[in-house]
């Protein structure tokens, strides 16, 4: 009995965790493949109606809309957020920098209001007349920027506005992890490099970015998968709405609609998987593009 | 002041250094500014009357402040309630994935056993998932178990967290397997081995999950929007996302609730700073 214990027990210690991986993530995954095949009003009244659901999907210019700005949304968000916290980083990096913790805790802090509370706080931030985001912006232009600018209501600004938040939010945290990064690379590299005359930029090039490679790619991937479930942000900020002109629509806000409000879980599992199909694509795009940009260096 | 002196005392070459630290170092300061911004009107917001909302951008003269903001959301809606949901709910979930997390970590990293390697790839697979794909089904099943408008049904499909597993099988790697043998010949079982052993070693680990089990639970939104009904049972984001709609132009009321909603999890940082950002970075940056 006690000579077994050791070969019984990961199995026993994993138990608790396999149960309610299998009964709430696998099954309902298996499940909503067979779902994504059927009509249903409600759970229990399903109808098998074949590759109806994907047809439809396909077809329906709500769906593209969806698609777009989701699409919009992650590309805008990467592009300003990597190499915003990574310059955070590398500033807050330098040796001998004055205050350096308390700016740390500066660009983070607002990670720590968390989406649904960050989405209520801007709601009253870009209110046209008397938003902060309007007076910010006035004050800077010298007042050429007109404080009757409506943000949330215009289809144009709704998705700058929706960038603009969840940079508030992730750059902070993104930086973290480029930050610790940083810490980890040798520094005799640089100090190699250095007597080799390499400047700040080939140093940059040579030794910081193949140093912090995968913590850049792990930012890249995690952001991605988190921006194609974007969905709270937009819901709140537009009161519950996809926006005007559907500017602030997403997959997972499709999916709530039509799931949720119109009650058609058959069709809801469609979305999600054509959002899984769709997130697959996209990570295994990034993990082998950075896969070949490795080899580039290696030559 | 610092600074100053550095540059007197530096050569020519130093001097050009010092200086673009200087420059560094305001532009850090005004970034940090914009970003903290958001966060004083928040505060400036909760203690200003309705007439003195749109009179200053932030902070009201300390004499015109008020409380009463915060005063009306205990009286006017229920708000205490809210708060007491989301602490119950969220505290529960923390406390259980955190028990499942240690527990499969300790079995990833000390034990070899058959079928391990297949399980960490189906766990890293299972990370890719985006979880609306299982909210129809998730939603009948629990249709069918009646838990549809509980707290069980927000806590118990929640409970698992993939991430966990790996941050506490990542540091956990780290345990000599000379303690754990030393263990089992001082005749220690094997659960007390990860209770008394393993559990004590990881305690960064364990402060770094808390606050991101806690704020993801905290933060949750689709799913509570999807599972509750009754009025009495909402967590503080469905609560407040109704508040938002219902009192239009009690912005001073509005902003009090989102303070207080924030304020455990800026407690609960706080509390455990220094475990977090290690905890946090540890796996990516070593992975």
């Amino acid at each position: 009995m006690k000579l077994n214990a050791p070969k019984v027990a990961p199995y026993v210690f994993l138990t608790p965790f396999a149960v309610i991986f299998s009964v709430f993530i696998a099954w309902p995954l298996f499940r909503s493949l067979l779902l994504s095949f059927t009509i249903t009003s409600g759970p229990g009244a399903q109808v098998f109606v074949g590759t109806a659901n994907y047809r439809f999907l396909l077809q329906d210019p709500d769906f593209w809309i969806a698609v777009r700005n989701t699409f919009t949304f992650v590309l805008f968000s990467l592009l300003i957020q990597v190499p915003l916290s990574l310059g955070l980083a590398l500033f807050l990096n330098r040796k001998g920098l004055w205050m350096r913790n308390t700016l740390r805790f500066a660009f983070f802090s607002p990670h720590l209001m968390g989406l649904v509370f960050a989405s209520i706080l801007f709601t009253l931030l870009f209110a046209p007349r008397f938003g902060l985001v309007n007076e910010g912006l006035h004050t800077i232009t010298f007042g050429r920027w007109s404080m009757d600018t409506r943000w949330l209501s215009e289809a144009r600004r709704v998705m700058p506005a929706l960038v603009m938040v969840n940079l508030w939010l992730y750059v902070g945290y993104s930086m973290i992890y480029f930050l610790a990064a940083l810490q980890g690379v040798d520094p005799q590299l640089y100090e190699a490099a250095r007597v080799d005359g390499a400047g700040p930029l080939a140093r940059f090039l040579n030794v910081t970015l193949p140093g912090i490679r995968h913590v850049v790619i792990f930012v890249v991937v995690i952001s991605t998968i988190g921006g194609f479930q974007l969905f709270e942000l937009p819901w709140l900020l537009l009161s519950n709405t996809p926006g005007p002109e559907k500017s602030g629509l997403t997959i997972v806000m499709y999916l709530y609609q039509n799931g949720f409000v119109s009650g058609d879980l058959g069709y809801a599992s469609a979305i999600g998987w054509t959002l899984l199909f769709l997130v697959f694509c996209v990570s295994a795009l990034q993990l082998k593009l950075s896969g070949a940009l490795r080899k580039e260096n290696m030559a | 002041m610092k600074k100053k002196s550095m540059m007197r005392t530096a050569s020519g070459g130093f001097d050009r250094q010092a200086w673009t630290t200087v420059v560094i170092w305001l532009t850090l300061v005004s970034v940090a500014l914009i970003f903290l911004a958001p966060l004083v009107y928040l505060v400036a917001a909760s203690v200003k009357t309705m007439e003195d909302f749109h009179r200053y951008s932030f902070f009201p003269p300390i004499d015109r402040m008020t409380l009463s903001n915060f005063a009306s959301l205990f009286s006017q809606m229920d708000f205490g309630r809210f708060l007491l949901n989301s602490l119950f709910v969220t505290c529960t979930t923390v406390t259980l994935q955190l028990l499942m997390a240690s527990l499969g970590g300790y079995a990833l990293a000390c034990y070899r056993f058959r079928g391990q390697q297949g399980l960490m790839l189906l766990l890293l697979v299972s990370m890719m998932i985006p979880a609306p794909v299982m909210l129809a089904p998730l939603y009948e099943l629990l249709f069918h178990l009646r838990l549809i408008d509980t707290h069980a049904g927000l806590i118990v499909p929640g409970l698992v967290n993939v991430l966990g597993v790996f941050l506490f099988r990542q540091a956990m790697l780290n345990i000599p397997m000379d303690l754990v043998h030393a263990g089992r010949v001082d005749g220690a079982g094997e659960f007390g081995i990860y209770w008394h052993v393993a559990l004590p070693v990881v305690r960064p680990t364990i402060g770094a999950f808390t606050l991101i089990a806690f704020m993801g639970s905290w933060n949750s939104f689709l799913w509570p929007q999807v599972v509750l009904q009754s009025n009495e049972l909402f967590t503080l984001p469905i609560a407040l996302n109704q508040l938002v709609g219902l009192y239009n132009d009690d912005y001073g009321a509005l902003m009090a609730g989102t303070l207080l909603a924030v304020l455990p999890v800026v407690l609960l940082f706080f509390l455990l700073q220094r475990e977090f950002i290690s905890g946090l970075t540890e796996g990516a940056v070593k992975g």
